[in-house]
């Protein structure tokens, strides 16, 4: 069973048209790396995967249910997919605790002691469950970004959408996230992962998927489009990416 | 000044004809204090000090007012202050999030709500809540005189309070929004859990000025006809003066309010400065 569906997905923002036609799937279990220059549209195609932003056309096709129905219920749908953003978007008047609680139990309507295991349960496996009571401004860009990882895992969801996890972070910091991901790759879940970060692409990644221009170039496993892409615009892309050295903050 | 300096000094260094800019300023300087000096003279001089000390710090007076100055006047204007701020806290937080609604219709009526009741006096305000009773034969407000304070004072400052919500929700960076939404929270859920608890911390400054400006409004419910024991503040120190011919109890009843107003305003700057180094 294909957990994504996409079929020619077309995103407009008033006259500019920033997806022109995906068609694309993540199989259950799969990690799909989206890559290409800035502006090519692919944090829009994640944000449309759990509508944030809304298609302009075509379908998005979820664990079965078609979030672009108008029937469906899109905080329901939501719940099974879980959201990282590159700026971590954690609540910052609530501890870490509360931050990873508050939608189980306001949204999963589940006990607290349950909320509260889960959480721990999370926070362990981010690493971080020492910071329980700290408040978001308290952590360091990569501790934020864990726990951003912890509080969307708590909901159980399906589906992990990463939209350039580790953009923000200190190069320091970015290891640690990585990790992070790589063990939940390993685990089994199904991530679709903007990002830069082609080290992480060529070893963790299933598939990679290369974007310009608001259409998909080439889609293929990572040693075939990233280390031998077959169209010019991805070589040129790669050039740019892999030669300017490690530098991954463009 | 500095535009005068310009045109003098080509050679900013060397000696210059007449006076140089920091000269000039430690005359005009001294010229401002002397002023100073003569107009405190001058008032000094003029003023009848036996009868200052007779009319406006008549000690005898003054414990006349005492305890009611306190247990009666300063009470009810707080009741007053503090119903206004409540009510105007509840209607302004729902007018903000009409204003920001994505239903037109709620836009326009609280635009509109807000237009009038930030552009007309709160004493008209009150002398319309008197004659409500002619359009609304049947109802009457609960809380007598209470009610009647807390509408008056309530309506004007959610108008005050609504933009300051907005703001403030507008404040709040557009990812706290979409984190709550991708959690799986409906508008509405994400609205009260997470965004209106941090816009509320963004606007607390203003809110503070907002209750010392209640606090000051308050002394319009006299309009509404108050009893002994429903007086306020400034009404109070009004009755208190007439009743011994002297206006000792309004300076009183002036100090009593700055007791109040002058720590408010202080916890308000306080709240900016805080939120100043804290973002």
């Amino acid at each position: 069973m294909s957990t994504v569906e996409i079929s020619d997905l077309h995103k407009s923002f008033g006259r500019l048209e920033v997806l022109k036609g995906i068609d694309f799937t993540v199989e259950s279990g799969q990690v799909v790396c989206v890559i290409g220059p800035s502006g090519s549209g692919k944090s829009t195609l994640l944000r449309c995967v759990n509508l944030l932003e809304q298609p302009t056309s075509g379908k998005v096709i979820v664990d079965g249910v078609d979030l672009t129905d108008p029937d469906v219920d899109i905080d329901a749908a939501r719940r099974r997919i879980g959201m990282v953003f590159q700026q971590f978007n954690l609540f910052p008047h609530l501890t870490v605790r509360r931050n990873v609680t508050i939608a189980q139990e306001r949204v999963l309507k589940r006990r607290r002691d349950e909320c509260d295991s889960v959480a721990r349960e999370n926070l362990e496996k981010v690493g971080l469950l020492e910071k329980l009571d700290a408040y978001p401004p308290q952590l360091s860009g990569g501790q934020q970004q864990r726990v951003a990882i912890a509080r969307a895992l708590a909901m159980n969801p399906s589906l992990m959408l990463f939209d350039e996890p580790t953009s923000a972070l200190d190069p320091e910091l970015v290891g640690d996230v990585l990790s992070v991901m790589r063990q939940l790759a390993e685990d089994g879940m199904t991530m679709l992962v903007v990002t830069h970060e082609m080290g992480f692409a060529r070893e963790v990644a299933d598939r990679v998927v290369f974007m310009d221009g608001g259409v998909i170039v080439e889609d293929g496993p990572p040693e075939q489009v990233i280390a031998d892409p077959r169209h010019e615009r991805t070589r040129e892309f790669l050039r740019r990416v892999l030669h300017p050295g490690t530098d991954p903050g463009t | 000044m500095s535009a005068v300096s310009e045109q003098e000094a080509p050679s900013p260094a060397g000696p210059r004809k007449g006076l140089s800019p920091r000269r000039k300023q430690r005359i005009s300087r001294g010229v401002q204090y002397a002023l100073l000096v003569v107009v405190v003279v001058v008032l000094a001089a003029l003023a009848d000090w036996g009868a200052i000390r007779q009319s406006f710090l008549n000690l005898d007076v003054a414990r006349e007012g005492l305890p009611d100055l306190f247990t009666v006047a300063l009470r009810n204007t707080v009741i007053y202050t503090l119903s206004g701020f409540v009510l105007g806290f509840v209607l302004g937080l729902v007018l903000a999030l009409m204003r920001l609604s994505t239903v037109a219709p709620y836009r326009w009526l609280s635009t509109i709500y807000i237009e009038i009741f930030r552009g007309l006096p709160m004493l008209l305000i009150f002398l319309m809540i008197g004659s409500l009773r002619l359009a609304f034969p049947n109802f009457d407000i609960p809380g007598g005189v209470y009610g009647n304070a807390a509408l008056g004072l309530g309506l004007v400052s959610a108008a005050y309070m609504a933009e300051n919500f907005r703001a403030g929700i507008q404040a709040v960076p557009k990812g706290q929004l979409e984190a709550a939404r991708s959690l799986g929270m409906p508008h509405m859920r994400a609205m009260v859990s997470i965004i209106i608890p941090q816009a509320i911390r963004i606007v607390l400054p203003p809110l503070t000025n907002q209750l010392v400006s209640l606090l000051k409004d308050s002394s319009l419910v006299l309009i509404l006809g108050v009893t002994a024991a429903q007086v306020e503040l400034a009404k109070f120190g009004n009755d208190q003066s007439s009743t011994f011919a002297n206006p000792t109890p309004i300076l009183v009843t002036g100090l009593t309010y700055l007791l109040i107003t002058i720590p408010l305003g202080y916890v308000a700057r306080r709240l900016e400065a805080r939120q100043g180094a804290g973002r």
